[in-house]
């Protein structure tokens, strides 16, 4: 199991325990336990409904490749550590990282 | 301009033309049903064409591996000897039950498409602007603030603030400079990433006082009466500031929405259209919700399922269609496609 930590929108911090093996993406797992993320697209960078604040564990993930940054780019309100959750694959390395729910869609 | 209105009578209307809207039209001709596609896309093909036209799928049965396009063009293909009719480049606004059941349908181009079965195939839906969180935004929408510049002639010599820091919002900054009496535009970050020569001239214009250009800054409220007026910018951790603004037009790229279809009455959960599992069919009788666009337990947004889903509901809708028929059950191995 990894923990993550969830801070919603209206300020609610919650801890997510997901199985270590469960090769799915953020997006994926945020949806599955109810997470007001829509992921419209389907994972495939184009409608940003996922774009979370990574406040703690950034440095773990691998960096956002083109499409991502195109689409974080043309987003709102994101910042340095906004990502599209589609484009984060979980595993050990993410334990413990920090995310606020962003949705700028 | 409106064009000359167009009266479309068919046997089924599909609202979608991507793989699975594309299909649909294969099973209701194997039944017999005519069918009419709607796109507010200029082209057949949804999602594969206009997004990933040259990348490989790999979990279409029989294709070991197929790019998006070719796929499009075999579907074309398979569907062409049941001649459906397509409106492509319209939007299917409204929605209206007529007493016999039938269904008719109108565009934002005023084609009217009158149909005895709706098929939605939207996919993700329609792509509309994506709206920053900003005080006041929805109360001056029309009154000033725009999501895309449609005639520019309309802001001339006004003041014009823009925001975003995509390729359009650079573009625009750079196209109305000449025009505006004074352009503004807002960044929240301190870089672009679009066209670094339009990038350059933006920088540019700033540098000679043509335009203001406002780093790490967001427009936070918008003021006025009636129309707008001035908005507040919130600039790094400065106090907010105020800048004179008759036209407000954010860009910040577009966003899949279900669009008009939430308005028709149907029960919509998170942005899909929950059916029946076993033949797709919506809350209202006589539409049906097939491919991304449609929830039931267990649902995989699948070409694949998406083609399932076809079958059944064109199966389904045969009833409204032939109401004194029966349907009896054919293979295309025994019987073959029998053109129209």
């Amino acid at each position: 199991m990894i923990t993550i930590v969830i801070i919603g929108r209206d300020g609610y911090r919650e801890q997510l325990e997901v199985p270590i093996n469960i090769n799915l993406s953020l997006m994926e797992v945020l949806r599955a336990a109810g997470y007001p993320v829509p992921g419209t697209c389907g994972g495939i960078a184009l409608c940003a409904t996922c774009a979370v604040d990574v406040l703690s564990g950034n440095e773990n993930l691998s960096p956002a490749l083109d499409q991502e940054l195109d689409m974080l780019d043309t987003l709102p309100e994101s910042n340095g550590d906004t990502r599209l959750a589609c484009q984060i694959r979980l595993g050990p390395a993410l334990d413990g990282m920090v995310i606020r729910l962003n949705g700028s869609a | 301009m409106m064009k000359a209105q167009e009266n479309i009578e068919t046997d089924i209307c599909i609202v979608g033309a991507g793989p699975v809207g594309l299909f649909a039209v294969f099973e209701a001709g194997l039944l017999k049903m005519r069918c009419h596609l709607v796109d507010a896309l200029p082209q057949v093909g949804g999602q594969l064409s206009e997004i990933y036209p040259h990348k490989p799928i790999y979990d279409i049965p029989g294709y070991p591996r197929i790019l998006g396009q070719e796929l499009v063009d075999k579907l074309v293909e398979q569907i062409n000897p049941f001649r459906p009719g397509f409106t492509l480049g319209e939007r299917v606004e409204a929605m209206e039950k007529k007493e016999d059941g039938s269904l008719l349908l109108m565009t934002n181009e005023g084609t009217a498409i009158h149909a005895r079965v709706l098929v939605i195939a939207g996919g993700l839906g329609c792509f509309e602007p994506r709206k920053p969180a900003v005080d006041g935004l929805a109360e001056f929408e029309g009154k000033g603030v725009t999501y895309m510049v449609r005639n520019p002639e309309a802001l001339r010599d006004r003041n014009i603030v823009l925001a975003g820091g995509g390729d359009s919002a650079l573009d625009w900054t750079i196209f109305l400079a000449d025009i505006a009496a004074k352009v503004t535009l807002v960044h929240r970050g301190d870089t672009f990433r679009g066209s670094p020569d339009s990038a350059a001239k933006v920088f540019g214009l700033a540098k000679a006082g043509k335009i203001d250009l406002l780093l790490h800054s967001n427009v936070m409220k918008l003021h006025g009466e009636g129309h707008l007026r001035e908005l507040s910018v919130l600039t790094g951790q400065q106090p907010q500031i105020t800048i004179p603004a008759d036209h407000f037009i954010p860009l910040f790229g577009l966003t899949p929405k279900l669009g008009p279809i939430a308005e028709w009455g149907l029960d919509i959960c998170q942005s899909a259209i929950p059916v029946e599992p076993s033949d797709y069919a919506t809350s209202i009788e006589r539409i049906y919700a097939i491919g991304d666009i449609n929830a039931y337990p267990g649902k995989l947004k699948l070409i694949l399922c998406g083609f399932h889903e076809a079958a059944l509901a064109m199966q389904s809708a045969f009833k409204y269609v032939f109401p004194e028929e029966k349907l009896s059950f054919k293979y295309t191995t025994v019987y073959g496609i029998n053109a129209f």
